[in-house]
């Protein structure tokens, strides 16, 4: 059994096709979805975005830093506020985000500032493990 | 009368800022079209987010979110998309005046502006309005998080109750020839209506967490959609504006060269003329004594 999904961020749309099963990291927990899913509406936390496409072939992973998900029985929809392929993560990129971030968070901030600069290390994190693990 | 040679002078001249003008204008046909581009990229991501908000604010019925509600009174602040270079028309020029006529017709109390460009914030600067957010110097492909953390500031005066809307003024793009100054409400929010009076899939929603957080989390985020796609949008309208702007100023430099070429024959042959006539008289003179 398969569904549609689709993966869309504001700059693009990174994935469009029918799947088996998909596993996302939801604002309570890692959920997985097969066809037939019980309608629902999420919040995504930054992490990654694992997909098994019909037809076999190996699975596919994509980073996604917070969003939305749309489940219906027959559809799927992310609304990804940032997204990108596995291979597209810049380890680099990220190690200096992740600095930057644990840097003022050892300063004092207003509340905002804080859940700005969690969220930000947040991503930074989840980013470099999913590259790490792909790449080991 | 100038001499021969001032005018050749000036007709080169002439043919170097032909040049220029129409190098630019190639370029800015490129770089329309990648603007374009982006601006179509942005599309599935508008759409879904529209058919989500239309289901979400259906079963979340009984609540709502500040930013559906209308507020009474005349605060507004406008969001105000311009370009960061000239030379590209009147789009800049049509945008601030239908911005700020917008403004004193419906919000003559408060009036604060966020301007996404550098054009608009030297203009409301100038005047002394009261600008309380700007970013400048966006790249061709802005990332929304270049141009968000302005819009953020909107968000909050609204949310904190400093304003009771928040509107949105860019060069909506509708053929190369044509871009419109368009003024847009985005607080108090509408969510389009479905088409045709679909109905949505009929089943109802599991939230992770609660309907309301995912609201909350939804409407910004459609809000700040709308304005990312109007500063793409507005890229795309300065490169066509730039592109009939450049393509008139190469005819006006063509035309200008045609006109002083014929001067200069002219001038020329007077030169000769004169001459001869000089010759003549020079040579009469010697035979008749």
């Amino acid at each position: 059994m398969s569904y549609q999904l689709r993966v869309v961020s504001v700059e693009r749309s990174l994935f469009e096709g029918e799947v088996d099963f998909m596993v996302a990291n939801g604002a309570e927990g890692e959920f997985g979805v097969l066809s037939r899913h019980a309608p629902m509406m999420t919040i995504l936390k930054p992490g990654p975005l694992r997909i098994q496409e019909t037809g076999g072939g190996p699975e596919q992973v994509l980073f996604v830093g917070g969003g939305f998900v749309e489940v219906l029985p027959e559809r799927v929809t992310v609304l990804a506020d940032v997204a990108e392929h596995a291979e597209e993560i810049s380890i680099e990129a990220a190690e200096e985000a992740r600095r930057r971030a644990q840097e003022k968070l050892a300063g004092t901030l207003s509340a905002a500032e804080e859940t700005e600069f969690q969220n930000a290390l947040a991503m930074a994190e989840a980013r470099l493990r999913l590259a790490r693990t792909r790449r080991s | 009368m100038p001499s021969f040679r001032d005018i050749v002078r000036r007709i080169d001249s002439i043919k170097n800022t032909q040049k220029i003008t129409k190098a630019m204008q190639v370029v800015a046909a490129t770089r329309l079209r990648r603007a374009q581009a982006a601006v179509q990229a942005t599309r599935p991501y508008a759409d879904k987010m529209i058919e989500v908000l239309q289901t979400v604010s259906e079963r979340a019925t009984e609540y709502k979110h500040p930013f559906l509600v209308r507020r009474e009174g005349g605060r507004a602040v406008m969001i105000l998309v311009t370009t960061d270079k000239g030379l590209c028309g009147a789009i800049n020029v049509n945008n601030i005046r239908a911005a700020t006529r917008y403004m004193n017709e419906h919000y003559p109390q408060g009036q604060q502006y966020v301007t996404l460009g550098r054009k608009g914030r030297d203009f409301l600067l100038r005047y002394r309005r009261n600008v309380i957010a700007e970013v400048s110097n966006l790249p061709d492909r802005p990332s929304p998080g270049q141009v968000l953390p302005a819009v953020t500031v909107a968000l909050e005066e609204y949310t904190k109750g400093n304003t009771d809307a928040v509107l949105l003024c860019y060069a909506k793009w509708i053929s190369t020839l044509r871009q419109e100054p368009t003024v847009r409400v985005l607080i108090p929010a509408e969510i389009p209506k479905r088409e045709g009076g679909q109905e949505g899939p009929r089943a109802d929603y599991i939230y992770e967490p609660e309907p309301e957080a995912v609201l909350d989390g939804l409407l910004p985020r459609y809000v700040e959609t709308q304005v990312f796609q109007a500063v793409l949008e507005n890229k795309a309208s300065e490169y066509s504006a730039k592109m009939i702007a450049m393509q008139n100023a190469t005819n006006a430099a063509g035309d200008l060269i045609d006109s002083l070429t014929l001067y200069a024959n002219k001038v020329r042959q007077a030169g000769i003329t004169t001459e001869l006539m000089e010759i003549v008289s020079g040579t009469q003179a010697v035979s008749s004594t």
